[in-house]
């Protein structure tokens, strides 16, 4: 069985969000990276089914060189090795096309990402990488489970349940909560991540479809008027007159 | 040894008091790979993720729940970071250990049960232990199937340990020692699976012993009920006619105080590691809640009184870490030296941290007492809140105080920096007496007038010096004055200790800011700077206040004003205006919105 995670190199959670001067580009100052959280779900059940049926686990990412500490960091969470694709991914359709490539020349059985990445939410790549390797694509799911070695059985969130999808390998799917329980890299994968292969291919010509224009925050929100619970006249006075919205 | 330096050895521990140091021969914490900050961050993952939901638990000591705790980071294999690899480790060197150790830091009774475990308790069979102790308990312990725990102090003997009355008597067939006696205070007592016990052998040969849970004779007390760290478990170990096979002898028959001493010395350092971890924590807390609480319309954090504290928790908390990873450096390579010298693996990391045994001693004092400072400051930053014990600081508070107890009181650290500085001047290891009479000597000269040096840090550097020169004249006199009876001048001892402990973590955050100028360039780290020179300031003041009351105690007359200028000259600097420098500390962190240096 051969698997490959896509993971995306991401800014935390918690990572104040500031544009350079002309407001075309991210300002990466001070910024940490971490995996995609939803990329995670998706190489810990990658482990979690190499450990169960055996075979490799290949993480890929499009980036430039300073995504390696992550892809480092999901070697020590126990992939075996790991293909750069030394580009900045300009858009989904750009970093979809590397994916691809890369897929094509390998013939995995699985491709899994996260649903979306947190930074961009374009929640497109697993579909284009269906599309272009014609095969399906089961999306998003927070179930997966070998039926045998040709099948796999997919549980998918839609509106007001849950859809259970057969599919045949090989198969395109994006993880959400909770495909599996993300795992902390131990002190011994840490130690034998640098041991594992790490290769550094360099891009397929390909056009990205879009280009950032510029970005904007969204407005600051106003400060809160607190009204006591006695005045609720005040309060309908204030709704009507200063914010206007009755 | 991973990750050890092959740089040589560049200076003798306590040498700093003699010796200045180029900034590039000390390590910064800039300089982790991204192995070590790896490891690190999934040391703060696991105490995010799987401690700290369950503090309270913890601290009402459900059932199990701390030892399962370790099990799992015994998984990820956290107690395996400075063991060799034939027993189960990874053989890491001595930084990537206390980094790990300061990682684990935040997590209130945590770091308790892992340092106990990891140190004192695997650490003297790794050290003293046999080959077949060796085999027998290392792997058990690094991944965490089996807990230790180390029994030394006792009811009536604390600081004076080698006073213990636990007693071990060879039984007639001469196969068991049959313990008898009283341990009080051991951590992980509840579910330790190994003791490390102390016993005088025929009365008076203190011996360090093996001792399993299952072995007759062997009880535990009750939990004791304690002002903090309420979620490590605690409790009196009882022996009575307790059969402890005589392979279970560690180390040698009477040589108990070598185990003792020497696991001691990388305890208070590793101590001082984890008081760093636990300060950066509540520094975050801090300021995150100066941001968020809102009085006369204003976050609290743009109030200069606040400012004036979470700057002040920064700069003490930059202090400890560049002090705490110089030294640990320093232990590295003269560890690296001792084994290219033909020692031992064992004998030379012990011998590396004995050689450092003072930077050891002030990492401990340093460590837990700006802690202590946090913690206060934090208090008083939640202001009522901080007094309610449903948030945060009245944990973080409680929890902090037992860290100038444990592993040596203060007193006892700072008794020992002196004592153990002036050893190493009687028998040759360092030549105090030389830059002592040249001090001698300076005070009897004209002040030296000339030229200003120049360069960022020329001030800095010069009041460095100064200090050091004002620590051997307090100290020269001290020694001349009371001469065998100096240990009887605790108060003197103290004074002196202090000014050594501030030293030294000045000159460590003063080289640490050189170097980073050197790599970063000025612009880049200017509140480094603030820090650097906030430091060396405060460090002086502390110091003169330590020097007078020390030649006040001593001299007299002529003397006494002779001394006191002396003094007044070493510890004089230019007014440097540390209300703007504070606030301009401050103002990076209100806007990172954690510990940002």
């Amino acid at each position: 069985m051969k698997i490959l995670v896509c993971i995306s190199n991401v800014p935390d959670t918690t990572a104040k969000i500031n544009f350079t001067a002309d407001n075309k580009s991210f300002d990466k100052n001070g910024v940490q990276y971490v995996i995609n959280p939803w990329d995670e779900y998706a190489l810990t059940r990658a482990i979690e089914l190499k450990e169960a049926k055996g075979g490799t686990v290949t993480v890929l990412n499009v980036g430039e060189a300073d995504t390696e500490p992550n892809i480092r960091k999901a070697l020590a969470i126990g992939a075996d090795d790991a293909i750069r694709v030394n580009a900045y991914p300009k858009d989904s359709f750009f970093v979809a096309q590397q994916i691809a490539a890369i897929a094509k020349e390998n013939s995995y059985d699985i491709i899994l990402m996260g649903k979306e990445s947190i930074d961009y939410n374009g929640f497109q790549v697993h579909n284009m990488v269906g599309e272009l390797l014609g095969i399906p694509s089961v999306t998003p799911a927070f179930k997966l489970d070998l039926l045998d070695d040709t099948t796999a059985r997919l549980e998918r969130e839609i509106e007001g349940g849950k859809e259970i999808v057969e599919v045949k390998l090989p198969f395109v799917a994006s993880a959400q909560q909770p495909m599996s329980e993300p795992r902390i890299p131990n002190m011994r994968g840490i130690m034998t991540a640098r041991t594992k292969p790490l290769k550094v291919v360099e891009p397929v010509g390909a056009e990205a479809k879009t280009s950032i224009a510029a970005y904007s925050k969204p407005e600051k929100k106003g400060g809160v008027k607190m009204i006591d619970p006695e005045n609720a006249g005040e309060l309908i006075t204030l709704l009507r007159n200063e914010a206007k919205v009755l | 040894m991973e990750n050890a330096t092959n740089q040589t050895a560049t200076i003798k521990g306590g040498e700093f008091l003699i010796k200045e140091t180029n900034p590039q021969d000390v390590f910064i914490p800039a300089e982790f790979n991204e192995e070590q900050r790896m490891m690190a961050q999934t040391c703060k993952d696991f105490v995010q993720d799987e401690v700290m939901p369950l503090l309270d638990r913890l601290d009402n000591h459900e059932e199990g729940l701390m030892e399962s705790l370790m099990k799992k980071a015994g998984e990820l294999g956290l107690f395996a970071v400075s063991i060799p690899e034939e027993y189960g480790g990874l053989n890491m060197d001595f930084n990537t250990a206390l980094l790990v150790t300061e990682s684990v830091g935040g997590g209130h009774s945590f770091p308790v049960a892992f340092a106990a475990h990891t140190g004192i308790g695997t650490l003297p069979i790794l050290y003293f232990g046999n080959e077949a102790q060796k085999q027998k308990y290392l792997p058990k312990l690094v991944s965490g199937e089996w807990m230790s725990s180390y029994c030394l102090t006792e009811p009536g003997s604390g600081s004076d340990a080698l006073a213990a009355k636990t007693k071990a008597v060879l039984n007639d067939a001469g196969t068991h020692y049959i313990l008898n006696g009283q341990k009080m205070w051991i951590t992980n007592a509840g579910f330790a699976d190994v003791f490390i016990v102390f016993a005088q052998v025929d009365g008076d040969k203190f011996t360090g012993f093996i001792v399993e849970k299952g072995y007759p004779g062997l009880s535990l007390g009750n939990e004791e009920h304690k002002m903090g760290i309420k979620g490590s478990s605690t409790r009196q170990v009882f022996f009575s006619d307790c059969q402890v096979p005589k392979e279970n002898v560690l180390g040698e028959i009477g040589k108990g105080h070598l185990i003792a001493f020497n696991i001691l010395n990388i305890g208070r350092i590793k101590l001082g590691a984890a008081t760093l971890g636990a300060a950066k924590h509540v520094a975050d807390l801090s300021i995150k809640y100066a941001n968020e609480r809102i009085q006369f319309k204003l976050p609290i954090s743009k109030f200069g009184a606040i400012r004036h504290k979470l700057a002040e928790q920064a700069i003490r908390i930059f202090g400890i870490e560049s002090a705490l990873y110089r030294a640990g450096m320093d232990v590295n390579r003269m560890e690296q030296a001792l084994l290219a010298s033909g020692k031992g693996e064992n004998e030379a990391l012990l011998g590396a941290a004995r050689e450092f045994a003072v930077e050891c001693a002030i990492l401990k004092v340093e460590g837990s007492e700006a802690l202590d400072y946090v913690v206060d400051e934090g208090v008083q930053i939640y202001g009522g809140y901080g007094f309610s014990a449903d948030y945060p600081m009245d944990r973080a508070y409680r929890d902090s105080r037992i860290n100038r107890i444990f592993e040596g009181t203060n007193e006892i650290n700072r008794m020992l920096i002196v004592e153990m500085v002036l050893k190493k001047g009687m028998n040759g290891e360092l030549d105090l007496m030389g830059p002592a009479q040249a001090v001698q000597q300076e005070l009897m000269a004209i002040p030296d007038f000339g030229a200003e040096e120049e360069g960022l840090f020329a001030a800095e550097n010069k009041a460095i010096r100064n200090l050091k020169k004002a620590i051997l004249l307090v100290a020269g006199t001290a020694v001349q004055k009371y001469m065998n009876s100096l240990a009887k001048e605790q108060e003197v001892l103290m004074n002196i200790a202090d000014m050594a402990i501030k030293t030294y973590v000045a000159e460590s955050t003063l080289l640490r800011v050189e170097k980073l100028v050197s790599i970063k360039g000025e612009a880049a780290v200017a509140n480094e700077i603030d820090i650097a020179r906030v430091t060396v300031n405060d460090a002086a003041d502390i110091a003169f206040i330590a020097g007078k009351e020390a030649i006040a105690s001593m001299a007299e007359g002529d003397e006494q004003r002779l001394l006191f200028m002396g003094l007044k000259r070493f510890t004089k600097k230019d007014l440097y205006n540390t209300k703007e420098a504070r606030r301009r500390i401050a103002a990076k962190l209100i806007d990172a919105n954690e510990y940002a240096y």
